[in-house]
């Protein structure tokens, strides 16, 4: 079978930890440095990659997942095992006597749908978002849109990914370059699962440090290679200089840092990456860290 | 009153404006942090520890014995957790939402629930301000029961004011984190990725029908276009908080912005005001 990995592709997703520290600035900084990429924005409910890549969407399809359950009010006798047996807290009781139950809440386990007396409560898949593959000035991209409220993201990142594969293997790319998240649970864990590659993007200050430490010891525990840079790293020098320390001691690759620079909030603003719009040292420094990865990977 | 304090966009100043409003608080107040995967309040509310535990939900457990190996469970098992191999079924932890089905509907009644840890609480005293922090597990996927958990806590609080620093994000760790609260506080940035995760946010806080405003952090950074969203949108802007290096430098160290920079004590004050005017007058932007 002609997969990604016996093709040779390389695929580095981009994680933090601590939001706002500059994954996605990096990640379509390394999309306009490097050749036959493929994009894969997988921060996919709060994704803001577009906004630099300015995609041209060629395909656009909804994304279900998981199911919702739903109470046929004129079925309904009102008995309540529904609203017993539901842990999420999913069950309104209304005035009439009958039951409604509020979406956001239902986890779509399909216990209420079971043990429904009346059969009146419907279990439909659910839609909860739209993914996309679209042109963009540095090659294709993969990204979606989870629904305001909506479930099930970790399923989605596992999408956007398989997706952004396929088109690596089918378009012969050498590499998947994936914007991810912030945290470190469920669409992280999506995020790293079989990748090969993480980049870990952290700044210097009291947070930035606690949560690296905390998505280090995440990546750590999956076969990936891991490397750290730091952003805005001149806000503490000293703390940027421990950071870099503790990151080889624990046996990772420190690739490099770039000094706090607002051209990096004038490149969003004129829906540009980085490396696009900034002259002079940022721009070396994200070239530099740049070439240290591609070269390690 | 209970506020809770969030943004789509991670990075903003949640936190920030959390730790420094329970500060400058006249009152005993508790603050619930409800960003369980990176929690960060307690690097500047420090204070003694007052109680840890571990937190568990619940798995189910099979009575080899009594089980007959009829596969109901893994049947009914909506998130793949169960899986039936050689006549067995097979638990997977991680997978496990707790909904409790499989106890329910096993018709040898060979399925228990046991706890499994997912993550920890701690409770702590930091001057007038009542910490609890959930603290998921690295390597744990579902952040909403613990979430959930942290949030039971306000049950103890004696009417007191309630702020809650919320994860990232507009799915359902923020979700459940913001549900049933008086008003929720956006912080956003005024770049393009904050203009724009902001919209979503909003979209989001309108869905759960909460009344809500905007704090505007590091005003002077980007452009004017979030302040003019909000205007056009009808979303009353409840503070700003200039863009300052001084002030990303004392976070940076841990400060707490209202002792080491005095000046912008004020600032806090009356953002209070307006988050009081944005829950008694419900004059925010509703859902």
């Amino acid at each position: 079978m002609v997969d990604a990995e016996n093709l040779n592709i390389k695929e580095l997703v981009v994680l933090s930890g601590k939001g706002g520290t500059g994954k996605t600035s990096f990640t379509a900084s390394f999309a306009a440095l490097a050749d036959r990429m493929v994009l894969a924005d997988c921060d996919v409910d709060a994704a803001d990659l577009h906004l630099v890549t300015n995609p041209h969407v060629v395909q656009s399809h909804e994304f279900f997942a998981g199911k919702e359950a739903i109470v046929d009010r004129s079925r309904c006798d009102g008995c309540g095992l529904c609203a017993e047996a539901c842990r999420f807290e999913a069950f309104e009781a209304l005035d009439d006597g009958t039951y409604r139950i509020r979406p956001i809440h239902c986890e779509g386990c399909g216990v209420c749908v079971r043990l429904c007396p009346e059969q009146a409560i419907r279990f439909e898949d659910r839609n909860c978002g739209q993914w996309m593959i679209s042109d963009t000035r540095f090659g294709p991209m993969v990204h979606a849109r989870l629904h305001a409220a909506g479930e099930n993201s970790g399923k989605l990142v596992t999408l956007v990914r398989k997706e952004a594969r396929r088109l690596a293997v089918e378009q012969q790319r050498d590499l998947i370059l994936v914007d991810g998240p912030p945290g470190i649970g469920c669409p992280v864990i999506s995020s790293v699962t079989g990748a090969k590659a993480v980049l870990l993007v952290t700044e210097p200050s009291v947070s930035g440090v606690h949560d690296l430490k905390r998505v280090v010891s995440l990546a750590n525990s999956f076969d990936v290679k891991v490397f750290v840079c730091v952003n805005k790293a001149d806000i503490d020098m000293r703390m940027t200089e421990s950071i870099r320390r503790q990151v080889i001691e624990q046996g990772n690759h420190f690739v490099g840092t770039v000094p706090y620079d607002e051209q990096m909030v004038q490149a969003q603003l004129h829906a540009l990456s980085a490396i696009e719009y900034i002259k002079g040292e940022t721009r070396d420094r994200i070239e530099n860290i740049w070439e240290n990865i591609w070269t390690a990977m | 009153m209970k506020v809770a304090i969030a943004s789509g966009k991670g990075g903003t100043g949640k936190t920030f404006v959390t730790v420094n409003l329970a500060r400058s608080h006249m009152h005993p107040l508790v603050v619930l942090d409800c960003d369980v995967e990176e929690p960060n309040s307690n690097l500047f509310l420090t204070g003694e520890l007052v109680a840890r535990h571990r937190y568990s939900i619940m798995v189910p457990q099979v009575d080899g014995d009594a089980c007959n190996g009829c596969r109901i469970c893994a049947d009914t098992c909506e998130f793949n957790a169960i899986a039936v191999i050689a006549g067995k079924p097979l638990i997977f932890e991680d997978l496990c939402h707790s909904c409790g089905g499989c106890a329910v509907f096993c018709p040898q009644e060979a399925m228990t629930e046991v706890p499994h840890e997912i993550g920890t609480i701690t409770i702590r005293q930091a001057g007038t301000v009542r910490l609890v922090e959930g603290l998921l597990d690295v390597g744990k996927a579902l952040a909403v029961p613990l979430i959930r958990a942290v949030k039971n806590y306000e049950k103890s609080t004696e009417g007191r004011t309630i702020l809650l620093d919320a994860p990232p994000g507009t799915s359902c760790p923020m979700v459940w984190t913001i549900g049933d609260c008086d008003a929720v506080v956006l912080v956003a940035e005024p770049t393009a990725f904050g203009l724009h995760d902001l919209q979503l946010a909003v979209d989001t806080v309108r869905e759960v029908g909460i009344p809500f405003g905007v704090v505007i952090n590091k005003d002077g950074l980007g452009d004017a276009r979030v302040a003019e969203y909000c205007q056009e949108a009808g979303i009353p802007i409840l503070g700003k908080i200039p863009h300052d290096r001084q002030i990303a430098q004392a976070y940076a160290n841990g400060d707490m912005v209202v002792d080491s920079l005095p000046q912008y004590r004020r600032l806090f004050v009356q953002l209070w005001a307006s988050i009081e005017h944005l829950v008694f007058s419900k004059g925010g932007s509703h859902g």
